[in-house]
């Protein structure tokens, strides 16, 4: 039986109205830190996570909050632990990038590829403890290249743990472009493993779906781990405040910040070869072009695609829609006002 | 003399130096983008963009090292340098003792340390401590622009692995980067002196291992490095203001630790507080009172450092890492005891 797409759609639009509400509480000073948003990756996460089970274990990156709205975690929580308050999901202590929610056997990491091995423990113990279990590992193209992501491959494949190893590949590596330090193919890469690994269009939740079914099934059945390479897009950048999409939104200001030192760089007398000097400076343009290009992400929102696909029954996109604003508004009011008391107190 | 900033002070100390050996290179991740300036001067060949893979490219800076290259590779945050630890303190460190000190490995590890602006505790820390804890490694930390470019010189000069440190509050890009300082709506108690300031026409090396006093005062002994400095500059100002004197240390260089400055100092003032921001426990602060003690000097002590994992809620962060405030309640706790002694 195929998922409801209604539900899908409710739960990638609370990721996204989540996530904006975020934008916007980082933009007013209430969020500190690094904030990588999964904006662009909703599909993949609700494709995944609409699967997951009581016992299953999540190992997830610095965009953890998709998953873990999609797994049922209270997004008012979320939201606290993000301003910093005591009753966060985390009690203030965590902060985005490392959200932990026990309940949910769900654990996060600021370090790239950390949730390979975590999902592998997690596997182990499930093998041991909770027949039938699983883990999923969510992590980047760039974490790809990371010792520890590729040891985890080995130590999943040859115990043949349930593991499901999700790549998401939205072709950065913070604001290094992956194919400029990757050699070969990804998944060849985990083929050579011996795991099972599929392609999918991470912008597609049915494709996502379908893919982490026949792997996930396997995986319960105790036939070992697969690696599933999905493409994606980051259209806020690595993190909020990214310096690329910063230029890439306002070229005229962006740009004159960075020509300034740069042409007085390039024609220093002591350095490299002019051809050279060209050779850096068409190459960081090429990375701002690639930039301006994420930013027409319409066409790639994996939301507007699933919306697309049940847009014949209106009344019942307006209905979800109208429940989902109301509830991320009242989500972020409350976690607002609750802040709000608890920055009174402090200061009495 | 002319004014520049932090992070300008270190990316012009880096230019002359390249400019003058070719054998220097940069290596790390985004630095194509972190260091433009460099890389559009100095070009591919010489700034080199690497994937996430710090196991293996401070691995294969290490034997660079050893075989002709001058690389000055990058572990972004100094929390990320777990993954390319083994590099540095079983290979990085040893070699020269190894080798029966017949091979050098002249290799800076730059890297960002330091809290202040709520990124939480894996992305925060200092570390300076752990890394001076093995043998064969030189830690530098410095707290003004004119030792980040001197410093940084110092560094690539020396025969041995280096870890430079770079307080992110002093570096006005990483606080853009990774504070969002870019927002209107945040602040950061930023240390004016140190993020700006003045610097020598030509950058020359700082001699490894100098301490420099930042403040002379006959009652007490405050000795820190990075941001700590000027927390206890800060702090020295209130215990004035109190009818107290205090001397400030600023260390510069972790390891090798300027023994006889800190010595002399506490011999004088009698009491020593270290301000500490990397971990209290087994650590810098420690240390400095066992090498004093150690030198038969008679003295109070006290410290303040970072006790704990650092909180991401920007309030619990503040009351974690050593802040001005709590200088001048322990020092003058420390003026207390010694007076009821």
């Amino acid at each position: 039986m195929g998922p409801d797409l209604f539900d899908l759609y409710r739960w990638m639009l609370r990721s996204r109205l989540f996530e904006q509400a975020v934008i916007q509480l980082w933009d007013d000073g209430k969020i500190s830190g690094e904030m990588h948003l999964g904006i662009g990756e909703e599909a993949i996460a609700a494709g995944i996570v609409g699967q997951i089970q009581h016992g299953d274990a999540l190992a997830l990156d610095h965009r953890g909050t998709p998953p873990l709205i999609m797994r049922g975690v209270d997004p008012t929580l979320i939201l606290l632990e993000f301003l910093g308050h005591s009753e966060g999901l985390c009690a203030g202590m965590g902060g985005h990038m490392h959200l932990f929610s026990r309940q949910h056997l769900a654990a996060s990491s600021g370090i790239v590829g950390a949730s390979a091995p975590t999902a592998v423990g997690f596997a182990l113990s499930a093998k041991y403890l909770r027949p039938g279990s699983i883990s999923v590992a969510f992590f980047g193209e760039g974490a790809v290249n990371q010792g520890m992501t590729m040891e985890s491959f080995n130590l999943a494949a040859s115990w043949k743990l349930p593991v499901l190893f999700i790549c998401k590949d939205n072709e950065w590596a913070i604001t290094t472009l992956s194919s400029s330090v990757t050699s070969g193919s990804l998944i060849e890469r985990a083929r050579s493993f011996g795991m099972n690994v599929g392609e999918v269009d991470g912008s597609d939740v049915l494709a996502v779906w379908d893919a982490t079914k026949s792997a996930i099934e396997q995986a319960r059945k105790g036939d070992g781990p697969s690696y599933l390479h999905m493409q994606c897009y980051r259209p806020q950048g690595h993190f909020l405040g990214d310096p690329l999409i910063r230029i890439a939104k306002h070229p005229v200001k962006g740009m004159k910040e960075l020509a300034g030192p740069l042409a007085k760089s390039v024609t220093k007398i002591k350095g490299s070869s002019m051809g050279q000097r060209a050779g850096s400076l068409k190459s960081v343009s090429a990375l701002l072009r690639k930039t301006m290009k994420s930013q027409l992400f319409k066409e790639k929102d994996p939301l507007e695609l699933l919306r697309q696909k049940i847009k014949s029954d209106k009344e019942r996109i307006r209905r979800v829609e109208k429940e989902v604003n109301e509830e991320i508004q009242q989500a972020v009011d409350r976690a607002l006002q609750m802040a709000a008391k608890q920055a009174r107190r402090n200061s009495l | 003399m002319k004014r520049m900033s932090f992070a300008q002070s270190i990316e012009s100390a880096l230019a002359q130096a390249m400019a003058e050996d070719e054998r220097i290179i940069i290596m790390g991740e985004d630095v194509q983008m972190i260091r433009v300036n460099l890389f559009s001067r100095f070009g591919k060949e010489r700034v080199l963009n690497m994937p996430i893979s710090e196991a293996a490219f401070v691995g294969a800076a290490v034997s660079a090292a050893m075989s002709g290259l001058k690389p000055v590779v990058e572990i972004m945050l100094v929390d990320f340098i777990g993954v390319a630890m083994d590099a540095i303190f079983n290979h990085a460190a040893k070699v020269a003792r190894f080798s029966g000190e017949d091979w050098n490995v002249p290799l800076v590890i730059r890297t960002a340390c330091g809290g202040g602006y709520g990124d939480g505790g894996q992305h925060e820390q200092s570390l300076w401590g752990w890394l001076a804890h093995i043998p064969g490694l030189s830690v530098l930390a410095p707290s003004t622009p004119a030792d980040a470019g001197g410093l940084m010189l110092t560094a690539i000069e020396h025969d041995g692995p280096v870890i430079y440190f770079e307080h992110k509050l002093l570096s006005d890009y990483w606080l853009d980067y990774l504070g969002g300082s870019s927002r209107k709506t945040v602040e950061f108690d930023v240390p004016s002196e140190g993020a700006y300031g003045f610097v020598p026409k030509k950058w020359e090396a700082i001699p490894m291992g100098q301490a420099v006093s930042r403040r002379d005062g006959k009652d007490i002994t405050i000795i820190s490095v990075a941001v700590g400095v000027h927390r206890s500059i800060e702090a020295a100002d209130v215990l004035e203001k109190k009818g107290i004197y205090a001397t400030v240390l600023d260390l510069r260089s972790i390891s090798p630790l300027d023994k006889d400055r800190v010595c002399e100092s506490v011999s004088r003032t009698g009491r020593l507080l270290v301000v500490d921001e990397d971990y209290k426990n087994f650590g810098l602060s420690g240390e400095l009172a066992a090498l004093v003690k150690e030198a038969g000097v008679f003295f109070k002590f006290a410290r303040v450092c970072t006790d704990d994992t650092i909180p991401y809620a920007r309030g619990l962060e503040d009351q974690t890492l050593p802040n001005t405030e709590k200088i001048v309640s322990t020092a003058l706790r420390l003026m207390e005891r010694t007076n009821s002694k």
